[in-house]
């Protein structure tokens, strides 16, 4: 019994001592990517999209990128920042990658950024993750975020919603980072502009039984719901506010009426057909970028999407931008990388869904789409788009001192009853 | 079940005995070694598998030694409380994590973090110390309250008590700063050393866990630890015998909540953070998957589970893949799901069990030991 | 602890029942509509939680086999009851469908496990642990992350109309009826049939009932497949009412668990009780005060089992 202690103990040492030389081995001939996304957990469906998203940018290249063959290392994390960041060190330090793409989700993203300070060396091109704080709090100058963040991807909502003559609103929204940086970004301008948000109900996550939620609901006082809830959430929300007879309209955030919720497998909510929302993309875009982008996905992935999803085209262009970046130095990663980073600072693109730059914190600059609800001629229900704003900065179009006054959104941040 | 602890107690090495089931009676084989037998207990493997601990950071990759070694050590620490609670005190908490958990949490609240407007900044060591501290207090509160229930009770209770603190974590914002948590969680420069690095660490948590590991095999050698497998064996007849039963198994918690104190701090500077997802369900679940996976009938066993979890974590990915082929590369987890199902189900005392069956068996040792 | 003098009994019962009665008193006086649909909501929704969990209580009461795969077999049922019902058409088909893969698996799992490992709790709960990270893969793999939500036939669809709160929805109101048919079957096929009585003789003495020469075996096997079979049958039911997706097995699984342990393990009117006091917990805290409202329940729990380490209704063994 005790002697099997020594030998078990040796052979575990031995097997990771062998590993741990096979993994400084390289070849220099090809540029290592580390892909990191949520393979695991609640965003399971939405990490492997992401995985189609980064794929299809290198396919499009023919697999190269600066004259040098591109490999992907993938690595997967629960969406928890713990195991995103042990999931990244393995990449990094393990499997020595030189560029990092990822993580998904907001509090992974600020993880990896905390994460990229140690390895100055290592280029981290953010995946899809948007939180706000990530890149306008203690910004890293080797993390690089190509597409813009969740307050960004509702700008211009809010006047839309007052243009519809919604004045009064209450708002039904999961508790947590993501939903608190979508509201800011609808009620920043939506409260500037005279409207009211006269309640809020900030539902925990793991909540499915949205029953009590909609008892809540100020019905005479209101004239319009601003729904940010995503996936089965939404799809609760809409199914019981439905039948328990509510019928005024609403307004979606990015994820609340995305393809996932419209088509979902069950009966279609033609209730939702006029709900406008807003956001980065939109799959009814008329554009020949945003048709071919989809052309390839569908070409591509037989088991993917009926259309590409947000996280798809949000890895698709983060990874475009790394790769954009590597085709300005033709692969030249020396120097510690500071040539590469500084084409990635410069670089600009015509993305699927507009122009791909960053800002002096290395945040995305880029498009909002404005978009409603519209049934297809198959009776499939689509977003389409209504207005498109382009340029949106992190600020939300405010001067930066006036935006730090505000701070960033939480629960109470911005209010206005 | 009685064969089984009966032929495991001719053997004659009581550590090695340790039975979940407590309707086992006590066998008298089992009084025998009683104190720490000093020295002569030291022999050539336990100088032997120190030296390569002490050597392992020199020659493996700093990936390996901080990743691999020390997460290793960290998460063993605390499935080592667990092991003692269940191999020995048959109680099996799934509050453990938990415990670990709110030591984090104090490490971050006390000492400094991202979260300016939250943490105090004071030194490192008083935090250390109230992170123990309150952790230990809190895990002797979870204990008081469940001691009062039994087999599948007791793991419900701590079950609940564990994901009512997740739910807890993930709402509160003045104290705990909700789903965001925690970042950039201070490590403490001390003694002229970054306890961050990948070499300072890894020794650091293999202090703690061979402290931790030498404590516990002291341990159940005294009065204390007998009596603690007394009431897991029969805790009627060790109320009869005078011994207060619930006392014993509070104080058990106590220690428990020591240990996994101390892993805990260690998992906040391994990470870096805390965040609700520290100790939301899953990871609950990994600790008992740890303890259960490398085996409860001796303290050696969570760290070996420990080692076989933390490479699978790590490396499921590739060998999935490696296996399988490329479109296993998200199928890993039915990888990891299946190499523990078979490790449950062909051995029920986890690696260990499996280990010193296959000796028992072919090995030449095992042949001496049991003439 | 268990010889808690009366007086003692009564205060806490008294500490828990006065303010309940006032908070009842002052949510009356400030939004009577409010919370008469807040107290329907937490009924119907412990409905759905009885369904579920009368099949986890039948299972770990008799055999004390602790399925943590209960979970995962909801979510089986759902998926499978989805493809049938999307190929025939028929909701009803869907029900009958989730009901027997469940049960089936139920039953796979008593022959070729269960009966190998009888007494190991651990054993049995680390596999059934196995096994649903195990099933959850598959199912993800399969299913993907979609969302899937079944469709009713009309006539229980939409909205009733109700006295004092205008209208509540149809399906909820269904769903609950539905929960009080089986809590009834139940009741009646444990009391009245031969084979209920050999699973209520189980519960209370397994080897006694070995031992008067029934086949304990068979017995264990029909109640692990109702039992199965009622958390796939749940499946539909809740799938229905709110949807399916990965993550929804972990969510079933620890209402079950909570339920049971509340109610009392093995017995059908714990889970009843169990199930009330979970669903109603959770309504009205996310009502009245959302932020905590799914810390509450899982309090409720541990104060229950702090003082009734059975739960309500569990007898001791």
């Amino acid at each position: 019994m005790q002697s099997t202690r020594r030998t078990f103990g040796r052979k575990v040492l031995g097997a990771a001592m062998v590993l741990a030389f096979a993994g400084t081995v390289q070849a220099q001939e090809t540029i290592k990517v580390g892909l990191l996304a949520a393979l695991e957990g609640p965003f399971a469906a939405g990490g492997q999209d992401c995985m189609r998203g980064a794929e299809l940018a290198l396919l499009q290249k023919g697999g190269m990128a600066g004259g040098k063959k591109i490999q992907f290392i993938k690595g997967s994390s629960d969406a928890s920042p713990d195991k995103a960041v042990n999931a990244t060190r393995k990449l990094v330090e393990q499997d020595k990658v030189q560029i990092m793409i990822g993580p998904l989700s907001g509090d992974e993203g600020i993880a990896v950024k905390n994460y990229s300070k140690t390895q100055p060396n290592i280029t981290f091109v953010n995946g899809s993750s948007g939180a706000q704080a990530t890149t306008l709090l203690d910004p890293s100058t080797n993390f690089f975020r190509f597409h813009t963040e969740g307050a960004q991807w509702m700008v211009g909502l809010g006047e839309h919603a007052l243009s519809k003559g919604y004045k009064k609103m209450y708002l039904i929204s999961e508790d947590y980072g993501f939903p608190y940086s979508q509201v800011q970004g609808f009620m920043a301008s939506y409260c500037a502009k005279g409207g009211r948000v006269v309640g809020k109900s900030w539902v925990p996550l793991g909540t499915k039984d949205y029953s009590s939620v909609i008892a809540k609901i100020p019905n005479d006082s209101i004239d319009a719901l601003l729904v940010v809830l995503g996936g089965s959430d939404a799809v609760n929300f809409l199914t019981q506010y439905e039948q328990s007879g509510g019928d005024k309209p609403l307004v979606g955030g990015t994820i609340t009426v995305d393809q996932t919720v419209l088509n979902f497998k069950g009966k279609r909510r033609e209730s939702l057909v006029g709900t406008p929302s807003a956001g980065p993309m939109a799959d009814s875009l008329d554009t020949p970028e945003w048709k071919k982008f989809v052309a390839d996905y569908k070409a591509n992935f037989k088991d993917g999407f009926p259309s590409p999803s947000l996280f798809a085209y949000l890895y698709y262009v983060s990874t475009r931008a790394a790769l954009e970046g590597l085709d300005a130095v033709k692969g030249d990663l020396s120097g510690n990388q500071v040539k590469y980073r500084e084409a990635l600072q410069k670089l600009s693109f015509k993305g699927p869904a507009g122009d791909v730059r960053i800002d002096k914190n290395r945040n995305g600059i880029g498009t909002t789409f404005i978009t409603e609800v519209v049934k297809n001629a198959d009776g499939s229900l689509a977003n389409k788009v209504i207005k498109t704003i382009p340029n949106i900065t992190q600020t939300l179009g405010l001067p930066e001192a006036e935006f730090k006054k505000m701070g960033l959104g939480s629960r109470d941040v911005p209010n206005c009853p | 079940m009685n064969a089984r602890a009966g032929s495991v107690g001719a053997q004659g090495t009581w550590a090695a005995r340790g039975t979940l089931y407590p309707d086992v009676a006590l066998s008298p084989s089992r009084g025998g070694r009683t104190a720490w037998n000093g020295w002569r207990a030291v022999r050539a493997r336990h100088v032997l598998i120190l030296a390569a601990l002490l050597i392992y950071p020199w020659v493996a990759t700093p990936f390996f030694t901080f990743q691999i070694g020390g997460q290793s050590l960290v998460l063993g620490l605390i499935a080592l409380s667990l092991t003692f609670l269940a191999g020995y005190g048959g109680m099996v908490s799934l509050a453990q994590m938990t415990v670990a958990g709110i030591a984090s949490y104090c490490i971050a609240i006390f000492s400094t973090s991202a979260a300016t407007q939250i943490s105090l900044g004071w030194p490192w060591w008083l935090g250390v110390l109230i992170a123990v501290s309150v952790a230990t207090l809190l895990s002797t509160l979870i204990g008081w309250l469940s001691v009062r229930t039994e087999g599948i009770y007791t793991i419900m209770i701590t079950l609940s008590v564990g994901v009512a603190f997740y739910y807890l974590c993930e709402q509160n914002y003045s104290v705990l700063n909700g789903h965001q948590g925690f970042h950039q969680v201070s490590t403490p420069v001390a003694f002229g050393v970054n306890w961050r690095d990948p070499i300072p660490y890894f020794y650091l948590a293999l202090f703690c866990a061979l402290t931790g590991y030498f404590f516990i095999k002291y341990l159940l050698r005294t009065p204390f630890g007998l009596a603690l497998q007394g009431t897991r064996d029969n805790p009627r007849r060790m109320n009869a015998l005078g011994f207060n039963v619930t006392a014993h198994r509070v104080a058990s918690y106590s220690i428990a909540g020591v240990l996994a104190a101390v892993g805990g701090v260690l998992l906040a500077w391994y990470n870096g953070l805390v965040t609700p997802g520290t100790v939301n369900t899953g990871a609950l679940i990994n600790i008992l998957i740890v303890a259960v996976l490398g085996g409860m009938r001796h303290p050696i066993g969570p760290f070996i589970g420990a080692i076989v979890f933390v490479l699978m974590q790590t490396f499921g990915i590739d060998l999935a893949s490696q296996l399988m082929g490329d479109w296993a590369r998200e199928r890993f987890n039915l990888v990891i799901g299946m190499v523990f199902l078979l490790i449950v189900l062909f051995s029920p005392d986890g690696l260990l069990g499996w280990w010193s069956g296959l000796r028992a068996r072919f090995g030449p040792q095992a042949r001496s030991n049991r003439g | 602890m268990q010889s808690m003098t009366r007086t003692w009994r009564y205060a806490l019962t008294l500490a828990i029942v006065i303010p309940l009665i006032a908070f009842a008193i002052w949510a009356l006086d400030d939004n009577p509509k409010l919370f008469l649909r807040t107290l329907l909501n937490g009924i119907t929704l412990a409905a759905l939680y009885f369904v579920v969990a009368s099949g986890f209580t039948l299972v770990f009461g008799l055999m004390r086999n602790v399925n943590l795969a209960h979970g995962s077999l909801y979510l089986a049922g759902a998926y499978v009851g989805w493809i049938v019902g999307d190929a025939t058409g028929s909701w009803l088909m869907a029900v009958a469908a989730g009901f027997l893969v469940a049960a089936l698996m139920g039953l796979l799992l008593q022959v070729l496990v269960f009966r190998f490992m009888p007494g190991q709790d651990l054993r049995q709960t680390m596999f059934t642990i196995g096994l649903s990270i195990v099933l959850a893969d598959v199912m993800l793999w399969k299913f993907g992350g979609e969302i899937y939500q079944f469709d009713p036939p009309s006539i229980i669809y939409g909205k009733t109309p109700m006295l004092f709160l205008n209208t509540y929805p149809t399906y909820r109101l269904v769903m609950l009826a539905t929960a009080i048919v089986i809590g009834c079957v139940l009741w009646w096929f444990l009391n009245r049939t031969r084979v209920g009585m050999m699973i209520r003789a189980g519960v209370d003495d397994r080897a006694m009932l070995a031992a008067s020469g029934v086949n304990v075996q068979m017995v264990f096997a029909i109640t692990f497949a109702i039992g199965a079979g009622l958390a796939g049958f749940g499946g539909v039911v809740g799938g229905t009412a709110l949807s399916i997706s990965p993550g929804e097995d972990t969510r079933y699984l620890l209402a079950s668990l909570m339920v049971v342990i509340v109610g009392g393990m093995g017995s059908i009117v714990g889970a009843a009780l169990g199930s009330l006091l979970v669903g109603l917990v959770e309504q009205i805290g996310l009502a009245y005060a959302p932020t905590y409202s799914i810390v509450f329940t899982f309090v409720i729990m541990v104060l229950v089992l702090a003082f009734r380490p059975q739960g309500i209704l569990g007898r001791r063994t």
